[in-house]
């Protein structure tokens, strides 16, 4: 039964370089702060980091399997208000949480928080989907 | 600078893009996603980057494209994205302010396959000062 206040699973998903190269090719996102260590520090970030839209997309997976189906989310929205950073030979943490807000018949929003080490990466993230 | 008078307005991208199941894949498996029939749900990101990035870097906008950050995305998807759709991408610039030293620019883009309207995307774009 899904009302309001109704909690979603967590999930932990596991970013490292090579997926951040694979979401580049995927995404056609090359910049080189997701990839380059040198270029990333000459830019004063403090080490490579993730693409926002890969943090983003994981996060459509994540909403995606509570759905049914990719073809059931409707809308989908989050500010990228901290990077992942993603040191070289590491894997680090996208810990994603979710909880009902609204339902409107059979579309059902959700309020998502996602963290990397322990710091949130995403802010106002919401979803609509049909379920 | 961007220039304040394309605050407003909306391009029509250059290009007309077929969506393959190829590409579908290759998306759906970075995120683990094994139902491909459809798009996975931030996918058409890949057409309004790069649409946008030739759209915006036009000297009549003027962004900077090298100094891009890119600060919230939005998506309204009014039906799933399939393999052989064929869109065309506009871009929307509907708001500019500067902060801080950044110029700070939302733009819509808006998918179309034919006449029907597929997704409409918004980003918030931080050019860097």
């Amino acid at each position: 039964m899904i009302e309001i206040g109704t909690v979603l699973n967590e999930h932990v998903f596991s970013i490292d370089r090579a997926l951040l190269k694979a979401y580049a090719d995927a995404s056609g996102d090359q910049n080189l702060i997701h990839q380059n260590e040198e270029f990333a520090l000459s830019v004063g970030l403090p080490n490579v980091i993730a693409h926002g839209m890969l943090t983003m997309a994981l996060v459509g997976k994540y909403i995606s399997d509570w759905a049914g189906d990719p073809a059931n989310v409707n809308e989908f929205s989050a500010r990228f208000i901290k990077p992942v950073i993603v040191p070289a030979h590491e894997s680090v943490d996208l810990t994603v949480n979710a909880t009902v807000v609204e339902i409107n018949g059979d579309r059902i929003k959700v309020e998502i928080t996602a963290t990397s080490a322990g710091v949130k990466v995403l802010g106002m993230a919401k979803a609509v989907v049909t379920k | 600078m961007i220039n304040p008078d394309s605050v407003g307005r909306t391009f029509e991208g250059a290009d007309l893009i077929t969506v393959t199941q190829s590409e579908i894949d290759s998306f759906a498996t970075v995120i683990g996603e094994t139902k491909t029939s459809v798009a996975p749900p931030t996918f058409s990101i890949r057409i309004s980057l790069s649409q946008y990035e030739s759209i915006l870097t036009q000297p009549e906008v003027g962004v900077d494209w090298t100094r891009l950050v890119h600060g919230d995305q939005k998506f309204e998807i009014y039906r799933p994205i399939v393999a052989g759709d064929t869109f065309t991408c506009s871009a929307t610039i509907e708001t500019l302010r500067v902060a801080a030293g950044n110029e700070i620019i939302t733009v819509r883009s808006d998918l179309h396959n034919g006449s029907e309207l597929v997704v409409s995307s918004w980003s918030t774009l931080v050019v860097r000062g």
